[in-house]
């Protein structure tokens, strides 16, 4: 088993470290571990946040015996040692996508950037399935990883001041969805009439660490008569 | 029925000890700035500690009572007058239906809170009534208070004789001089050059005016890294002392993002954030390092102060009411 760091960042937080580099592998350690610790929480434990290489515990110390610390560790080595099972979904989330020039402000750029059609870059960024890492920078926000480096694109380099919810984007390497309406810096190619905030629900985002997602383009007309309901999901057997 | 605004402040806002639970779903925490100030008003008045409280920053507003209650006001000093007359911060107030709480800009610290005994009935979002202002989640309909909001309240409470306060004391670090915030080191305190962990130490900084409830930005000497390098986005907390390129400084504060991609480094030990989020943008200031065990110590120094203030609140309340 791969050695893991503890570094306490404050008197109520602990990051594990798990490596220094981002790895699909690894990141399904650290969702498991999540899930261990949210279903079986010690006492004092607030919350869990998953990042790509890192896991934060957040607790309460107050409600701890003394040293805090050494008791988190313990737990946490008890969880490592036990075999990882795959804590990936099963299942693919399907996003309509529409990528029309209305929508995709800056899908000519990256098409230009990579020499490519802005057929090409749909063609590419629809083929892929992408894992969510994490969630985080905004509610639902989706950490994927897994683009097509053909498509890689670098930032903004004046960061737009307002971005509507839905927006599909791009930033180097990476690609995502803006849930809510926020600032961004992300080359904006196409936007999903999909809700990925969803507050009345046990769950309050669409997706999940863990969870596989694909993106489908749609038309214009479709984008406008498009329902939450639309959302498919893909189950692998 | 309730607290009607009839002028609105700077930025008032409705805040509990935070959300807690969805930082992993991309949730900001939220809450209180100053949680002792806060817990305080609460625990003058024998609530609950994460009891919603109005939260006023800056300039604070006037608030019609629609009905009998009783408010306590903590933190920041902004001149409270009730119908013109002057009352005091840390002591239960009686208020009756019409009576009008004035406040002024805050000449100590800037952030007062406002807490009503029973509480503030304001829904849940995601188990917390703090508000979200970029989310517009939470809170009064997600917003900061405008003029003509009526914020309603649980229960009515008839008049009864205080004779009785919080001492000054527990206030007097929002006047502090001079004003020394004390630090355990970041998980990349080693990334930064000797001298700019001696500068950090030694340099006075200041707050800029472009600080908020994110994030309070520092003015001051910059800081060097020995060489550059890019951080994967991990967790951050209340605090957290992040150095992004241009070198400055940035303190993450209640709003904060439950990730960060800048180096930390350091972390405003929790005993020392009250009088950090009440620190004024023109006041300078400066850090001095400390171990994990000395913030620990500090931390639960502070949490037994709160219980005995606690219990000996309880007994004054348990006298009125019998």
């Amino acid at each position: 088993m791969q050695s893991v760091r503890y570094i306490p960042i404050s008197e109520s937080a602990l990051i594990v470290e798990f490596s220094d580099t981002i790895d699909l592998h690894l990141n399904n350690r650290i969702l498991q571990l999540s899930k261990n610790l949210v279903n079986n929480p010690f006492p004092g434990f607030i919350e869990a946040v998953p990042a790509y290489t890192t896991i934060t515990i957040h607790f309460d110390p107050v409600k701890m015996k003394e040293n805090p610390y050494d008791q988190i560790i313990s737990v946490i080595d008890h969880y490592l040692t036990r075999s990882t099972k795959d804590v990936r979904r099963k299942k693919t989330v399907k996003i309509p996508v529409c990528y029309e020039e209305e929508f995709g402000l800056d899908l000519d750029i990256v098409a230009s950037h990579n020499q490519l059609t802005r057929e090409q870059v749909i063609d590419i960024h629809t083929a892929k399935i992408y894992d969510v890492y994490f969630l985080g920078f905004s509610p639902g926000f989706p950490f994927l990883g897994g683009m097509d480096p053909r498509i890689a694109t670098p930032r903004k380099k004046t960061p737009r001041l307002q971005l509507p919810a839905g927006s599909v984007g791009i930033a180097g390497s990476q690609t995502g969805v803006y849930p809510s309406t926020t600032p961004g810096g992300w080359q904006i190619i196409g936007r999903t009439p999909v809700k990925l905030l969803q507050l009345e629900n046990p769950s309050p985002t669409l997706l999940q660490p863990g969870d596989r997602v694909q993106f489908y383009s749609i038309s214009r007309e479709d984008f406008f008569n498009q329902k939450q309901e639309d959302v498919t999901w893909d189950y692998e057997s | 029925m309730g607290l009607r605004i009839i002028e609105e402040g700077f930025i008032t806002t409705i805040q509990d000890l935070g959300r807690y639970g969805y930082q992993s779903f991309g949730f900001s925490v939220n809450g209180v700035m100053d949680n002792w100030a806060m817990r305080l008003a609460n625990i003058a008045l024998n609530n609950h500690e994460t009891e919603a409280v109005l939260e006023m920053s800056f300039l604070g507003p006037s608030i019609e009572f629609e009905e009998d209650m009783i408010i306590c006001l903590s933190g920041a000093d902004m001149s409270p007058s009730i119908n013109e007359k002057p009352v005091t911060n840390g002591k239960p107030l009686t208020v009756n239906q019409g009576d009008t709480l004035q406040l002024r800009t805050a000449k100590t610290g800037i952030h007062c809170y406002l807490a009503v005994k029973g509480g503030l009935k304001i829904p849940e979002v995601l188990h917390s009534k703090s508000t979200d202002m970029k989310v517009e989640l939470g809170g009064f309909q997600g917003r900061k208070l405008q003029t003509g909001d009526v914020i309603p309240i649980h229960q009515p409470m008839k008049s009864r004789p205080f004779n009785w306060y919080l001492s000054k004391k527990l206030f007097s670090y929002l006047d502090q001089n001079p004003t020394v915030i004390h630090f355990i080191e970041g998980k990349q305190y080693d990334w930064f050059t000797e001298e700019s962990k001696q500068t950090f130490e030694n340099e006075l900084f200041q707050l800029s005016t472009q600080s908020d409830r994110m994030g309070y930005r520092l003015t001051g000497p910059s800081l060097h890294f020995k060489k550059q390098q890019e951080l994967i986005t991990e967790g951050v907390s209340f605090g957290t002392i992040q150095v992004p390129s241009s070198g400055h400084p940035i303190v993450l504060m209640a709003d904060r993002q439950p990730t960060g991609g800048y180096p930390k480094i350091g972390q405003v030990i929790q005993a020392d954030l009250p009088l950090f989020s009440q620190l004024r943008p023109s006041k300078a200031f400066t850090f001095k390092k400390c171990s994990l065990s000395d913030a620990y110590r500090r931390l639960l120094a502070t949490e037994t102060e709160l219980n005995q203030i606690r219990s000996a609140t309880k007994l004054r309340w348990e006298a009125i009411d019998s």
